[in-house]
């Protein structure tokens, strides 16, 4: 059933070395044909080998191949991966020349796919995988690896534990009712129970918010009054020019992002349009689209002048942060002071000469709790679809508690029950949802 | 010639020639005894937990379990009345006399059934199609089909300490061969045992010292179509009783006496039914366990000690009895045994209850490894429709879990096998909110009338229900709560909360405190009492009862995913060797039967599925 597949599992363009990998059953023979160099099919499982692809009699490029044979392999199958020197070129030619052999091109995700469905991985160890291969930054990988080794499966089964206890315990009071071997789950001393998977529930999605931030970074959104210095603070951080900084008010029009990296998290900038109250349209949208990015962000920067008193349109922005994860960048400390402010995480510094940028910088790693992050185990839960489970869940232990003060019979609560069960069940692969396979295989990216 | 032999006259037996005899099939009931119709070996009750409902879904389906009970008990209980609707569940103390004689007379007015008495000890096999069967007088008896019930008859034996001898129940003849030749045919032969507790004599026993256990105060009847008519007052009361450390220390300095301990028993005995020695060393800590005197029946002296199954010798039986508090100078007029017998693998079974290898040949009952009168009786009842279906070119009638008891497990049988007697249990059903006591009627009733099992005026008075039961709902909708002084007092006098605003009667019903009763005296509801319980049951309940359609709806996506019967499982790569082994044998008939069998993982789900689409939906 399984034909062989091929593509490039590298990020196209980035790094000299291109690989291009080759499984099913097909793949030491048909790369053995291309391939110019000690005979492939006659060489030992898990070796590497110098040599040329040939195509038409022309030396296409110089490459090394490994050859790992089935079953010690991510699929299972024969894999045969190609180290390609040449670039994007070159790469894109040997990869049309297998193809022209007979390989196909892998879908999204069918490396992972067929390391799932030949039972190399479990279905939270090949979203660990998808997570792995878009890692940015060494946190990332250290947090992706660790799911692979199935420590948050291991949790999630805990918590199923717990729940399958209390599970067993009502399914005896209900099959054997005159039996006083087992306690009698009660109205009573049901809402102990639940309160402590409840408590289980909310710590799995509490540390997957460190997750989520490892994962996704933190987004930051820097806003202000136009020509406040917004676009200068960002270039100062991202050291280069990307945005456009004029003195004249509202130039910046575009969201533009850059990233830099501090303890290990990814922070993600977005550099909004000046706020202003305006009546040019254009520059309206770019408005709009600013209150949106404060929604958006898990950080706010607002820039402020410290030689200005506080506008109307400042006092605005305070308010629309208040509930907002927020720094207040105090620009132009070198200006006479006529700001009155009373805030509490206040930066000052100014632009011109990079002072305060440290500091702000330090306040980040304070408000998120960035050194510890760094240095935990991570053992969390990050993936969306995870979190969402984990989420539902939580909800069907909650409508059991709701459900307990409506007075419903305690073997209707197990229904609830039991859902929260099946769905971490999910998480896991140890129960069958259908649609799972399909949203998984379809998150991954092209290669592994 | 017959159109079908059914072998066996216990209570998969009895449905089973019932039900075949009703649809017209000429049927003969061979069995070693006649007095042993419908016998009860163990426990004298009929239902139970998960159970009773199993009685209520034979009746609702043209059964004739419910109707027997009814007319032979002498206390009925519901039992989990203080939970929820889902789990309540009707038991019956039913008199071991006149159980099998009233049984007996439903099947003498049974039209195209013959009852013959014989053993069977081979059947008549030709190209994997079974044409009769044969007696040990070696005279052959041929039939088109054939249904085994044999129970635990089978190469049977008593085992009493160590004592291992051949025999049934009862000490009645077994079958010798019968086992040995359908393994000659190719069918997997397991070996299973269970228990039986010792029966006491009442004079000897003094119930002073227990704790009485009666019967409920309101009428109740497994049967859809009876009316109740016991006299309530003269049900008769069990006991509660427990056994203690003296109890215990006999049972631990003998352990190695009882067959079970000594190592004489080597069929596999039931987790949810332990004998007492074994209670006793997995639960060291406990200091009681409980046990229930039963009578057996109001026209002979014996009583039915519940929970003290054993394989102990005679004489540390009587030692043990009589440690028992009001039992210390109990006669015992049975003792306690253990009994082995073979079975066949259920695996090897359609969910018609069809074998697979032989053609026309059904099973029911213990044979097919369950345990207990009702999961028994339900088989039978399936199994004879089905045969009657195979013979006639019908589809046969297959439950499903969402549907019925029944379907649960029998799917659980086919599916996923047993390796002890395998009991129904409420747990095992995953939609037990709509599989209630109260509803099988309406499940199952037109289920039946469209397999021939019931008849037109039955339909009739179903339909009339389902008509009522809407009836009543539409006058609660439509009519709100209205807030009079009137209304109040009717609260005030109950001791309920004056509602702050009206609303429908229906949204009324919803809060924890109201009831049909409190309803009946805010509008007239002239209608009967199980009417008005189904509506307050559906109301009530309703979320629930919505969210467990929703699963089931699920399941039936998979369930509507056929396997082709033609599948080469060998031709699918990458599937899990134990998967492959585990879809080849038990060839499940859907995807969804196939997510069920234990050994067979998402992932190998996932590879059939892309399997089945790249074959066939070309």
């Amino acid at each position: 059933m399984n034909d062989t597949i091929c593509a490039i599992s590298t990020a196209l363009g980035v790094g000299a070395i291109s690989i291009i990998r080759v499984s099913g059953d097909e793949a030491i023979s048909k790369v053995a044909k291309i391939f110019d160099g000690k005979n492939l099919l006659e060489v030992e499982s898990h070796t590497i080998h110098y040599g040329h692809i040939v195509s038409d009699n022309e030396i296409i490029d110089e490459v090394l191949v490994t050859v790992l044979k089935a079953p010690k392999t991510y699929t299972k199958e024969d894999i045969v991966e190609i180290n390609s020197h040449g670039g994007i070129a070159t790469t894109k030619k040997v990869l049309e020349i297998l193809i022209a052999n007979g390989i196909r091109l892998a879908d999204k995700g069918e490396f992972t796919k067929r390391a799932f469905l030949n039972g190399r991985i479990d279905l939270s160890q090949a979203e660990a995988v998808n997570s792995l291969i878009k890692s940015h930054t060494d946190l990332e990988r250290k947090l992706a690896l660790n799911t692979l080794s199935g420590k948050v499966s291991a949790k999630i089964r805990n918590v199923r534990q717990i729940i399958v206890e209390l599970l067993a315990n009502i399914e005896v009071n209900i099959d054997f009712p005159e039996y006083e071997d087992a306690l009698e789950i009660t109205l009573e001393n049901l809402p102990p129970k639940l309160k402590e998977i409840k408590g289980e529930l909310e710590n799995l999605l509490e540390e997957s918010k460190i997750g989520t931030i490892i994962e996704n970074g933190i987004k930051v959104a820097i806003i202000g009054r136009p020509n406040v210095g917004k676009s200068s603070i960002l270039n100062a951080l991202l050291n280069k020019n990307k945005a456009i900084v004029t003195d004249i008010a509202g130039t910046t029009r575009d969201i533009v992002e850059g990233e830099i990296e501090i303890k290990g998290i990814a922070l993600k900038f977005i550099d909004t349009a000046g706020i202003r109250k305006t009546e040019d349209l254009v520059e309206k949208i770019g408005v709009d689209k600013s209150l949106e990015m404060i929604t958006e962000s898990d950080l706010v920067i607002l820039v402020l002048n410290n030689n200005e008193e506080l506008t109307e349109e400042d006092k605005d922005l305070l308010l629309k942060i208040k509930d907002k994860t927020h720094i207040i960048f105090v620009n132009k400390n070198d200006l006479p002071t006529k700001l009155k402010l009373d805030e509490k995480e206040v930066v000052f510094g100014n632009t011109v000469s990079l002072d305060g940028l440290d500091d702000l910088k330090n306040k980040i790693v304070e408000l998120f709790d960035l050194e510890q992050i760094e240095s935990s185990n991570l053992d969390v839960v990050s993936s969306a679809r995870e979190i969402g489970l984990i989420k539902e869940s939580l909800e069907s232990i909650n409508n059991a508690l709701n459900n307990v003060n409506k007075l419903l019979p305690v073997d209707m609560i197990a229904i609830d029950i039991k859902k929260a069960w099946d769905l971490l069940g999910e998480i896991t692969g140890e129960s069958y949802a259908e649609e799972l396979l399909d949203t998984l295989f379809s998150e991954f990216c092209l290669g592994k | 010639m017959y159109d079908l032999i059914v072998v066996g006259g216990g209570h998969a037996g009895c449905e089973a020639a019932h039900i075949a005899g009703v649809l017209g099939l000429k049927t003969a009931l061979v069995t070693a005894n006649k007095k042993n119709i419908a016998d009860m070996p163990c426990n004298p009750s009929i239902g139970g937990t998960a159970k009773g409902i199993i009685v209520r879904e034979i009746d609702a389906l043209g059964g004739i379990m419910g109707k027997v009970a009814d007319r032979t008990h002498f206390q009925i209980k519901m039992l989990n009345n203080g939970k929820g609707p889902a789990v309540r569940s009707l038991r019956a103390q039913a008199d071991k006399v006149t159980y099998p004689k009233v049984m007996l007379e439903h099947l003498y007015n049974t039209p195209n059934l013959e009852i013959i008495e014989g053993m069977v000890e081979d059947l008549i096999v030709n190209n994997n199609k079974v044409e009769g069967v044969i007696l040990n007088s070696g005279k052959k008896i041929s039939s088109k089909a054939v249904i085994l019930t044999t129970g635990t008859y089978l190469k049977a034996n008593i085992l009493i300490g160590s004592e291992n001898t051949p025999g049934g129940p009862h000490g009645e003849e077994r079958s010798n061969n019968l086992s040995d030749n359908l393994k000659k045919l190719g069918l997997d032969v397991q070996r299973l045992k269970t228990g039986t507790p010792p029966r006491i004599k009442k004079d000897s026993i003094d119930f002073s010292k227990m704790e009485e256990e009666c019967g409920d105060n309101e009428y109740y009847t497994f049967s859809f179509d009876n009316p109740p008519f016991y006299k309530i007052n003269e049900q008769q009361k069990c006991y509660l009783l427990y056994t203690n450390a003296k109890t215990h220390e006999i049972i631990n300095n003998n352990l190695e006496k009882s067959a079970m301990y000594g190592g004489y028993v080597t069929g596999i005995g039931p987790r949810y039914c332990p004998s007492i020695e074994d209670k006793i060393v997995r639960f060291k800590d406990k200091e009681r366990h409980q046990l229930f005197l039963e009578p057996e029946s109001i026209y002979y002296d014996e009583w039915y000690l519940q929970g003290f199954s054993t394989s102990m010798p005679r004489d540390i039986q009587e030692q043990m009895v009589h440690s028992l508090s009001g039992l210390e100078n109990a006669i015992i007029t049975k003792y306690a045994y253990a009994i082995e017998y073979d079975a066949l693998n259920p695996l090897e079974m359609k969910p018609s209850l069809e074998n697979k290898i032989i053609e026309n040949l059904f099973t029911a009952g213990q044979i097919n490894g369950t345990s207990g009168y009702e999961e028994a009786a339900a088989q039978g009842l399936i199994a004879g429709i089905n045969a009657h279906h195979k013979l006639k070119d019908l589809e046969p009638l297959i439950l499903h879990r969402d549907e019925a008891y029944i379907g649960v497990l029998i799917d659980d049988l086919v599916t996923k096998g047993t390796k002890e007697p395998y009991r129904m249990l409420t747990s095992r059903a995953e939609f037990r909110l709509i599989l209630r006591h109260d509803n099988a009627d309406l499940r199952l009733r037109e289920i039946g009338y469209n397999h021939h099992t019931i008849d037109e005026e039955r339909y009739r008075l179903l339909k009339e229900k389902e008509a009522q039961i809407n009836e009543v709902k539409n006058i609660l909708r439509n009519n709100n709560l209205k807030l009079n002084e009137e209304t109040k007092e009717i609260f005030t006098k109950k001791g309920l909360e004056i509602p702050t605003y009206s609303t429908s009667l229906y949204m009324l019903l919803k809060r924890p405190e109201m009831n049909m009763e409190t309803l009946k005296e805010l509008i007239p509801l002239d209608y009967k009492k199980e009417i008005l319980e189904e509506v307050e049951i559906e109301v009530k309940y309703e979320g629930y009862i919505a969210k467990v359609y929703k699963e089931a709806e699920k399941m039936k996506k998979l369930e509507e995913k056929q396997i082709p019967k033609d599948i080469d499982y060998d031709d699918i790569l990458n599937l899990a060797s134990e998967a492959r082994q585990k879809l080849k044998s038990i060839r499940p008939i859907s995807i969804g039967q196939a997510t069920r069998i234990s050994g067979v993982n998402p992932s190998d789900i996932a590879i059939l599925t892309v399997y089945l689409k790249k074959k066939y939906d070309k």
